[in-house]
């Protein structure tokens, strides 16, 4: 296998859903409202890297961290995996795919089955993979939870027994139990305290290494996802904004959309404060996108080609692409 | 009454000066500590932050001094509001300071406001409640709450309903109908919490400006360092229902003196720590019924002793003088290694 070939890939996905259909729409006879989620969105994820995807909400990055794992086909474009379109994946290879690729969800009270147990839960995905002899799942069970650093009585206990932040870590079980090449964690500590927050991120971080997993982290949280990516996408209406390295990112954004959502992101440091607004106005509607860049109407640096012509991801230089006209914005700040 | 002296602003008017306020729930599962014993001072145009995490009774204190806490729920204490105690207050009092002097912002502005009023209608309100205006005044005045805290296109959108708003101008809104009768209290329960990002910094930036021009008192609960960071000028750190650590914000972030604080600072990813472990506070925080002898905080404590598992420590004085602690290893705290 060439090892250079990432292992998603994501080829120019778009995916729209049915808005609103009102009942003037319907005796007019047109067609619903179409709320586009993604917009001919193109990434790369590397094998053992973690990649963060960052942007507010309604920005995509939960559809398309459900493109990923195939909740939701593509209307456009291909999500490739190990360079195989996953929409035509049938059988056994549909069933491998599934196991190799694992998500673990935002909503820890939401995503596991109040009525069954810990081991239950845990059994059910071993069972349906096969991954191990029937006698041999009580062991894996135990194996799976002195991984996540759960006590072994949970085995046995129901999820409304657990905190939050255990509940996580019974999905990150969940999601491990079938050994899997990648994770894609859908705002997995959003839901969590600070300080237990900080548990989960430890976790993913040892079981990363250990494991050599490559992890897909969808996120609000910019602090969060600069410490845990190697890499990070920012997206925003439905379109990449700007993809590079970590460091890059948070030095030198080359996308305004970018600088501008780390300089609203609160300094953890008192005396670094200031009063300046770091961007007005508010997201457009995705049910009606503006012809040109999606971020035009909040931008500060917006002339006359950013309204009618819609900029596509180039190269910056050191790994850096972003999607926007100003090809030199941002440049010239040093690492 | 030392307290209450240090708490006169320059215009004469004293603060809030809340005193041993306790707020207990009875549950079925026993006697729910929602707030013990807390001590808190705000001074005229002070902005003062609540920091905690779920449970730990930064929204009970909140709403215990706006007295909206209901059966089963129990306020003791003392909460002084220039010079008169709010929860010895009668209900006919409390509703004449209430939205007038005193006002409240929430978290969710789509379950806070009315979905079937229009906002003007619900700015409105407030004006008839507390004001002699009559109807042309009251609507000037709605569109002028309205400019101030920027929704564009006000004119128009007096007339719109609730869900017409995004969130960042639903939050707004809110801010304007607490406004309307320019209160000198704005105690804010997470009102950025459900916000995105940029609008977060819109709002935190507009709330700090129109503390300045109506120089207006902020309580600010939060369970994000970041907003305290970059809005509050002190802070109070809550854990299972009573402060553990109090002072200005530049103090506690530079040197923390108690171990959840420091434990808490230390969770939260910094610039240049790329891929390291955090350092996370192990366990979970305490069931409120059910506390931890001694200090509460002791079983998630790297730095607890004997002591501490029989009694509970204070709220004591350290030097500098504004700061309070909770905690009989302060100094080992205070002198431990210092987070990067």
């Amino acid at each position: 296998m060439n090892a250079n070939l990432p292992i998603l890939s994501i080829d120019g996905v778009s995916k729209r859903f049915h808005g609103p259909y009102s009942l003037m729409r319907r005796l007019k006879g047109e067609p619903p409202l179409m709320v586009h989620a993604l917009n001919n969105v193109t990434l790369e994820v590397h094998r053992g890297e973690t990649l963060g995807i960052v942007g507010e909400s309604g920005c995509g990055k939960s559809t398309l961290a459900r493109c990923l794992v195939r909740l939701h086909e593509a209307d456009d474009g291909a999500v490739r995996f190990e360079g195989k379109d996953i929409s035509l994946f049938r059988g056994t290879e549909r069933r491998a795919f599934n196991r190799r690729v694992q998500m673990i969800f935002q909503d820890p009270y939401g995503s596991l089955n109040p009525r069954m147990t810990v081991s239950q839960i845990l059994g059910e995905a071993l069972a349906v993979h096969g991954m191990r002899r029937k006698t041999e799942i009580p062991d894996r069970i135990a194996e799976l939870l002195d991984l996540v650093r759960l006590p072994q009585d949970a085995a046995g206990r129901y999820p409304h027994e657990f905190s939050g932040g255990q509940r996580q870590r019974i999905g990150i079980a969940r999601a491990l139990a079938v050994e899997p090449d990648v994770i894609v964690a859908d705002e997995l500590v959003s839901a969590l305290d600070v300080s237990v927050q900080a548990q989960v991120v430890n976790l993913l971080l040892q079981l990363q290494e250990k494991l050599r997993l490559t992890v897909v982290f969808v996120a609000h949280d910019l602090r969060l996802v600069r410490h845990i990516s190697h890499r990070v996408a920012v997206m925003y209406l439905g379109q990449v904004m700007e993809v590079s390295s970590s460091e890059a990112l948070f030095t030198a954004p080359r996308h305004p959309y970018s600088k501008a959502l780390l300089e609203a992101a609160p300094e953890l440091d008192p005396t670094q404060r200031n009063r300046r607004v770091a961007v007005s106005g508010e997201l457009p509607s995705p049910l009606d996108l503006p012809p040109g860049c999606p971020f035009a109407g909040r931008c500060p640096h917006v002339f006359d080609r950013c309204r009618t012509e819609r900029p596509h991801l180039s190269p910056r230089g050191r790994g850096q692409y972003a999607a926007c006209h100003l090809t030199d914005f941002g440049a010239g700040i040093p690492l | 009454m030392t307290a209450m002296s240090e708490n006169i602003g320059p215009n004469g008017n004293a603060g809030l000066t809340v005193r041993g306020l306790t707020t207990t729930f009875d549950t079925s599962r026993g006697l729910a500590i929602a707030a013990a014993d807390v001590d808190l001072d705000v001074a005229p145009g002070e902005v003062v932050g609540l920091v905690g995490e779920s449970g730990s009774g930064k929204s009970v204190t909140l709403r215990s001094i706006m007295r909206l806490v209901r059966e089963p729920g129990h306020v003791s204490g003392r909460i002084d509001w220039r010079g008169r105690d709010l929860v010895a207050m009668s209900a006919e009092e409390l509703r004449r300071i209430h939205g007038s002097e005193i006002a409240m912002i929430f978290q969710e502005p789509m379950t806070a406001l009315n979905p079937v009023l229009p906002i003007g209608m619900q700015i409105e309100e407030n004006l008839i409640a507390h004001t002699p205006l009559n109807a042309g005044q009251r609507r000037a005045r709605a569109l002028e709450l309205m400019n101030i805290v920027g929704i564009p296109a006000a004119d128009r959108r007096l007339d719109e309903y609730p869900h017409q708003f995004s969130g960042g101008m639903r939050q707004r809104a809110m801010i304007a109908i607490a406004l309307a009768c320019s209160p000198k209290l704005l105690l804010a329960d997470e009102p950025t919490t459900a916000l995105d990002v940029t609008i977060q910094d819109q709002i935190l930036k507009l709330l700090l400006d129109l503390r300045d021009r109506l120089s207006m008192s902020v309580v600010l609960v939060t369970h994000d360092l970041g907003v305290v960071a970059a809005t509050c000028d002190r802070m109070a750190v809550m854990y299972a229902g009573r402060i553990v650590e109090t002072g200005t914000v530049a103090e506690i972030f530079a040197r923390p003196h108690h171990p959840y604080t420091r434990g808490l600072l230390g969770s939260v990813p910094r610039t240049g720590t790329s891929r390291t472990m955090l350092q996370s506070i192990e366990g979970t925080p305490p069931s409120l019924t059910n506390l931890p002898t001694g200090c509460a905080f002791h079983p998630r404590c790297s730095f607890a002793t004997d002591i501490c598992l029989k009694e509970r420590p204070a709220l004591e004085a350290v030097t500098p003088q504004i700061r309070k602690v909770a905690c009989f290893h302060h100094d080992r705290v205070a002198a431990a290694e210092a987070i990067l």
